[in-house]
């Protein structure tokens, strides 16, 4: 492809783009309607997730001891725990830890717990478990829970089964909606693409005539659809940018424990994301198109 | 020989038999008329040799290759060397007679001072050259085909295949266009004229062949009285 070429195109690309406007306006606000809504649902996603992963890194396996092991059993439990796969971080709590931590929870000082207790401590040994995947946890506990020597496993059963559930539940519904949104984009472009094609079949037919092969046609059909595409993204881009600048400042003088996030890292990213998803989306759509309607 | 075609039929999706059993050869340097009454397949044959249709039997040649086995992808590079006119001209309306007939060099990848010296060597040629800014509306419909046949010659092609190009002229007009085809020929393209105009065609005094129902009915040299 030479310079004169690259120029020929993307002339011809604006000039169709131009005579087209009214078409070309509404593609390009409807690509960034799509782009918007997938924008907004890219956030609200990123934000759940940041919330539901810090809540998933919280759940703990909690392995009791059977009474009275002797110590160097203890020892090699926690060792085993320590090598199956899977596990992050395996802490010894002793009873004697366990009810120190009790009565902390209670309080001290308004009544005391040992002596209600008898001076006995009811608690067994335990063991705390983390896992290197949350998701993990329930068969982790399955593991654990088999070793001899610990009579009972707990992790917040159901509870947890209950997050997972809900988080697999958002990432899949959002999954659905960016998916129906993207095709709805795709078939407004090829739309767009399609009437330019109809308009243009004179030319086309000529250009035809004189030799020109289909992808000399097809190059300036393919640059519009881009700049359609990524026209509509920028002003998504924009529009969203803006609208989160304002609901994090807003939300975090009002309500200061929604934590949003705000990693200039991970927003350039969605950013720069949702740029080249409106240029796919351009892409895709004249390609439907370029190839149904060409054959003049 | 520059163009061959043995035992070319043509019949359409509708079932209609345009050309029936057509075997003719043209020479290099060739002026030939295409002669015969409204439906006779004037046009199908020229169609056939741009290859807009394929014929549904016989063997077509260009410059000894098999227009009818050609790839899809080869098929540009044959119309590169095939200049069209139309009796309608087929101007793109938004763009200047210039452009129009940029346009076609455009379509082959030739740089922009190629295209500029070569266009304004094409509309010197036929007089356009003081309406090269003008749209196709602000034309006469003899400079329309004039700039439609600037457009055809541009690529400098091995032929210019004319489709009832003085159709829509006057006896003048007309004639103008003659000379104008008869002076591409002279310089080597070969021309293949479908026309009407039997005044015309006595007068240029050139091979003419004739068709009627879609067969061959007369093919004569100049000076051969026409069957
Ligand atoms: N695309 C097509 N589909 C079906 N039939 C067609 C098509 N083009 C032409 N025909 C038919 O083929 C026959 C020959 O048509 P053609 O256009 O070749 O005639 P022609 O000699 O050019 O006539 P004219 O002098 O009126 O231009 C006619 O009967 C016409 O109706
Ligand atoms: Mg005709």
């Amino acid at each position: 492809m030479t310079l004169a070429n690259i120029r020929f195109y993307c002339g011809e690309a604006a000039r169709s783009l131009f005579r087209n406007r009214l078409l070309s306006l509404a593609t390009v606000t409807t690509v960034a309607a799509c782009i918007l809504i997938l924008g907004i649902a890219v956030l609200v996603v990123v934000n759940a997730q940041a919330v539901m992963s810090s809540l998933e890194s919280n759940v703990e396996i909690v392995a009791f001891l059977e009474k009275d092991l002797p110590e160097q059993q203890q020892a090699a439990i926690g060792k085993e725990i320590g090598y199956i796969a899977g596990t992050k971080e395996v802490t010894f709590v002793s009873r004697e830890k366990a009810l120190r931590d009790l009565e902390k929870r209670f309080g001290q000082g308004k009544y005391n717990l040992r002596e209600t207790l008898g001076g006995k401590n009811p608690l067994p040994d335990s063991y705390r478990i983390k896992a290197t995947d949350p998701h993990q946890v329930p068969s982790l506990a399955r593991k654990v829970a088999r070793i001899p020597g610990v009579y009972k496993v707990r992790y917040g059963q159901g509870v947890v089964e209950k997050l997972f559930a809900a988080t697999r539940w958002v990432r899949n519904l959002s999954v659905v909606v960016i998916v129906l949104l993207a095709c709805a984009a795709v078939f407004l472009i090829a739309t767009t693409i399609r009437l330019t094609i109809f308009s243009r079949r004179k030319e086309i037919y000529l250009m035809k005539l004189v030799g020109a092969t289909n992808w000399f046609i097809r190059w300036p059909l393919f640059i519009e659809g881009l700049l359609l595409g990524l026209t509509g993204s920028l002003l998504a881009v924009l529009a969203l940018a803006a609208g989160y600048y304002y609901l994090v400042n807003s939300l975090t003088v009002s309500i200061a424990f929604i934590p949003l996030v705000t990693d200039t890292a991970v927003m350039t990213r969605l950013a720069g994301g949702l740029l080249a998803v409106g240029g796919v989306l351009g892409i895709t759509g004249t390609f439907i198109s370029a190839n149904r309607y060409l054959d003049v | 020989m520059l163009v061959q075609m043995y035992n070319v039929s043509k019949t359409y999706l509708n079932g209609v038999k345009a050309l029936n059993d057509i075997s003719l050869k043209i020479d290099r340097g060739e002026f030939v008329f295409l002669m015969g009454q409204s439906g006779a397949g004037k046009s199908t044959l020229m169609k056939l040799l741009y290859r807009e249709e394929l014929p549904t039997r016989g063997q077509i040649f260009i410059a000894s290759r098999s227009i009818v086995r050609m790839k899809t992808r080869e098929v540009p590079l044959l119309r590169r060397n095939i200049g069209v006119v139309f009796q309608d001209s087929k101007l793109l309306e938004n763009k200047t007679v210039f452009e129009n007939v940029a346009f076609a060099m455009h379509v082959v990848g030739a740089n922009r001072r190629e295209i500029r010296e070569r266009v304004e060597e094409a509309l010197g040629l036929v007089g356009l050259k003081d309406k090269r800014d003008c749209y196709p509306s602000q034309l006469s419909g003899g400079q329309q085909q004039r700039a439609g046949i600037a457009r055809a010659i541009v690529n400098r092609p091995l032929i210019v295949l004319a489709d009832e190009p003085t159709g829509n002229l006057d006896a003048d007009t007309s004639w103008g266009i003659m000379e104008l085809l008869s002076e591409i020929n002279k310089k080597g393209t070969t021309v293949i004229m479908a026309t009407h105009a039997q005044d015309i065609v006595k007068r240029l005094g050139k091979r003419v062949i004739v068709l009627n129902e879609g067969r061959l009915v007369a093919d004569s040299m100049p000076g051969e009285s026409i069957a």
